[in-house]
């Protein structure tokens, strides 16, 4: 029955994620305090629905952290990341260093040996990079100051748990040297310290080459199918892929999909992807949270509440001290320190592996490990409730809350116009808006085009812009238009829908094809439409009376007023169109249309003469008086 | 109330304008006002004859608000005049729609009023150059007031702009709250000699 258990299991997590997170949104803690308690009453201790598995669940779910960290490089560009540098070597590097420095001799003080000790420091000192950055992005703190100097600390713990890992074996009293835990296919675990870095560095100079010239045109054949399956599993292939890679070379995947995700940054494909990862992301950090909520000892807990509250306590009171006091070395506004701070002062992931990788290696004993184990989770547990507390009691008490930074934001462009298709309307549109200074953003599902227009050097991103993440990745919350030029009715009134749901405050311009398009837009709510051809084929109409003779400025004002009229005469069919749903009386009513807008015309001739610098009334006038002489 | 103040403004680059930009800024606000931006309203130069002549019948003083380009309006406003102001309607025999009415010009010139005279480079006086507008204005019963005029208007500086502003604000509220001499008003070159009285 292994099936019949795997779908209870998956029957029981998403009963759980579905029950818990909507409950812990309501009461405002925040989706990830949600999972962690599901994870705990769930537990072996509670309601022992999750038993020994959870560990493996867990590995599983880390998987979650390799996508979150894949998105989050999405979002920054290479030369982003260079501007960090100096947080994430200064801050982070002051973190962890000075993090272990001061644990370490608290564990001498405890009695373990110094190796142990050090080896807890160093595993410690490391923060959660899952929690912290689903629990910023779910308050959206990630762009503020605090917020974007706590991702730089956990970017820099992420690159130094490569060298821990390697320097873990050597704190061992005895010679057992074990391999890295994963990494046991390594295939450069025998070369030289040299020579792995060589290797390392050399294949993430293959991954930009790779990301440039390889991906993109791969990701471009997919997306020619227009299979969004097809496209998803692309998408997961490259991580997973990359993660493999990554676990070979000795490499966290983690670090290593967020490299990926950093090369492909400014690839046209980037929202796509995004769309396409996060809710697989979403899902899977959501189990990881649930399975460390799991793996709370509560028998431990019981056994030794003392020892266990008075670690915890101990962890984060000099965790947040040490970040306090950085955050203001740092230069950093009180209330960002504060935020600084209270996201960071707890254990991670990376603890787990890092006191189980020194447990196989004899660094640590058992016991001190499943304690610490239980110290760190209680921690994870705490951090989202500290967070609350931060932004509910203390925050409020700093007049002004924080701000978003004004360092221009990572990664997407964001334009007070987006264009949903680049093909001949959409490109004139956008050519004419750019020649007046006036910057779009360009989204296409047409794979070829969007290849095309890369390379004449237009950012146009693919995908369709009728889905809510793709409009929001492509800034539609700042935007204030939007300008359809798709030819597709059904899609245009698909993006039409999405808007009025998610962007009310977006002003629509839609082109239309013909009249019938024009009503049914027009039910959906959008007042700016625009016929594709009236335009064009008004200038025809023009060109041709101008070529039998007419005046060429007689015929410039009666085309003036003919698209007047004919732009009122549509709203009012519009307004009293019939309710035809038969083919055959569609077409009727097509006819029945047309001739309605043929008859108003000749109407007009007779009600509306043109008196415009007409001397007929004069003449009249001037003969009356002549007659009176 | 109804609006008894029509403001026909034309600045075909309003955009880059820096006198009128100060000027027009409180009179949309007025109540009693009714300000008409006509480039913005007919970019194409297709002017809604039916509407304007509602709009004429239905305000009292009648003013055009504009730069001086040539000597003369912006080509707008002649355009204007020349579909809005229809035989039968505003002169000839049955003419009689804006009989009593009052007609009145905003100008901005660059040029320094001593300019505008006999001695001046640009020989005639403001008044002078206005008699195709006075004539307008005759023909169709119009009241003709003297001109507010803001001379040399490239160098004024923002504080200057800002005290011709509150002249003309004090003009139109005194049309509005009091009623204006005519009689009187008629008789200056410039309707801005007048302020200091109405000020009081």
């Amino acid at each position: 029955m292994q099936q019949g258990n795997f779908l209870f299991q998956a029957f029981i997590y998403l009963l759980a994620a579905v029950v818990s997170v909507p409950v812990a949104k309501r009461l405002g803690l925040g989706s990830v305090l949600g999972y962690l308690l599901a994870g705990v009453i769930m537990g072996p201790f509670i309601l022992g629905f999750i038993g020994d598995e959870g560990q493996d669940i867990m590995h599983f779910a880390e998987f979650g952290v390799v996508m979150m960290l894949f998105l989050i490089g999405l979002e920054l560009q290479p030369a982003k990341l260079w501007r960090l540098r100096i947080p994430i070597l200064g801050l982070g590097g002051a973190q962890v260093g000075v993090t272990t420095l001061v644990f370490t001799p608290v564990g001498i003080a405890l009695g373990l040996p110094w190796q142990a000790s050090l080896a807890i420091g160093l595993a410690l000192a490391l923060s959660s990079t899952a929690l912290v950055m689903q629990s910023l992005a779910e308050k959206n703190l990630t762009k503020t100051i605090g917020g974007r100097n706590a991702f730089s600390v956990l970017l820099f713990q992420d690159i130094a748990v490569i060298p821990i890992l390697a320097i873990l074996p050597l704190l061992a009293p005895s010679n057992v040297v074990e391999s890295l835990p994963g990494n046991s296919f390594s295939w450069i675990e025998s070369f030289p310290f040299w020579a792995k870095t060589l290797v390392v560095i050399g294949v993430f100079a293959g991954f930009f080459f790779i990301g440039k010239y390889l991906i993109r045109p791969l990701f471009h054949v997919i997306a020619k199918t227009r299979l969004t399956e097809i496209f998803t599993a692309a998408a997961l292939l490259l991580i997973i892929g990359t993660a493999l890679l990554m676990t070979k070379i000795g490499v966290s995947p983690a670090l290593g999909a967020f490299m990926a995700g950093v090369m492909l940054a400014q690839s046209e494909y980037r929202h796509e992807l995004e769309t396409n990862i996060l809710p697989f992301k979403g899902l899977l950090l959501g189990l990881f949270f649930i399975s460390v909520g799991a793996s709370l000892n509560l028998r431990l807990l019981t056994a030794e509440p003392i020892l266990v509250f008075s670690l915890v306590g101990a962890l984060i009171v000099l965790k947040f001290i040490i970040l306090m006091v950085i955050g203001r070395i740092f230069k950093m506004k009180a209330d960002s320190t504060l935020l600084f701070a209270f996201s960071l002062a707890q254990g991670g992931e990376f603890a787990f592996i890092l006191l189980s990788f020194a447990l196989q290696n004899n660094v640590i004993p058992s016991e001190v490990v499943e304690i610490l184990i239980a110290v760190t989770v209680i921690t994870m547990l705490l951090t989202p409730v500290f967070m609350l507390i931060n932004e509910r009691l203390i925050q409020p008490r700093f007049g002004t809350k924080e701000k978003e930074d004004e360092v221009d934001e990572s990664g997407i462009e964001k334009n007070s116009v987006i264009i949903a298709g680049f093909g001949n309307m959409g490109s004139v549109v956008g050519r004419f808006l750019q020649a007046n200074g006036v910057k779009a953003t360009f989204l296409d599902i047409d794979a070829d085009n969007v290849e095309l227009l890369r390379k004449l050097g237009i950012k146009v991103y693919y995908g369709d812009a009728s889905r809510r993440s793709l409009l929001q990745a492509a800034g539609a919350e700042e935007a204030e238009l939007l300008i359809i030029t798709l030819n597709d009715l059904d899609k245009t009134l698909a993006i039409v829908d999405t808007v009025h749901k998610y962007f009310p405050h977006l002003t629509i311009l839609s082109r239309a094809s013909g009249w019938e398009s024009v009503y049914d837009i027009i039910d959906a709510g959008v007042h700016d439409v625009y016929r594709e051809n009236f335009d064009s084929a008004l200038h025809m109409g023009k060109d041709a009376l101008i070529k039998l003779g007419f005046r060429a400025f007689q015929v410039s004002r009666a085309s003036k007023r003919f698209a007047k009229h004919d732009k009122m005469a549509l709203y009012e069919f519009a307004k009293t169109r019939h309710d035809h749903n038969s083919h055959l009386n569609k077409i009727r009513t097509h006819f029945e249309e047309l001739e309605k807008l043929i008859q108003r015309e000749q109407e007009d001739k007779h009600q509306h003469k043109n008196l415009d610098w007409d001397t007929l009334s004069r003449v009249t006038e001037q003969k009356q008086l002549a007659r009176k002489k | 109330m109804n609006p008894r103040i029509l403001i026909l403004f034309a600045h075909p680059a309003f955009e880059k304008s820096r006198v009128n930009r100060v000027l027009i800024q409180n009179l949309s606000g007025i109540e009693g006002i009714t300000f008409r931006d006509l480039y913005q309203e007919y970019p194409d130069f297709d002017i809604h004859v039916a509407n304007e002549k509602a709009l004429l019948e239905a305000h009292e003083l009648l003013v055009f608000h504009y730069p001086m380009y040539w000597y003369s309006t912006p080509s707008l406003i002649k355009e204007y005049l020349d579909l809005v102001l229809e035989h039968g309607w505003a002169y000839g025999m049955k003419g009689n729609a804006l009989e009593g009415k009052q007609m009145m010009h905003v100008i901005t010139t660059g040029a320094q009023e001593k300019t505008y005279g006999k001695a001046g480079s640009n020989h005639f006086t403001i008044r002078q150059l206005l008699a195709p507008m006075e004539q307008t204005a005759s023909l169709c019963k119009m009241h003709f007031l003297p001109p507010f005029v803001v001379y040399g208007s490239l160098l004024k500086t923002e504080q200057e702009l800002d005290a011709f502003r509150q002249d003309l604000e004090v003009l139109y509220h005194a049309f509005l709250d009091k009623g204006i001499d005519f009689e009187k008003a008629a008789k200056v070159s410039c309707l801005n000699s007048l302020i200091p009285e109405l000020k009081k």
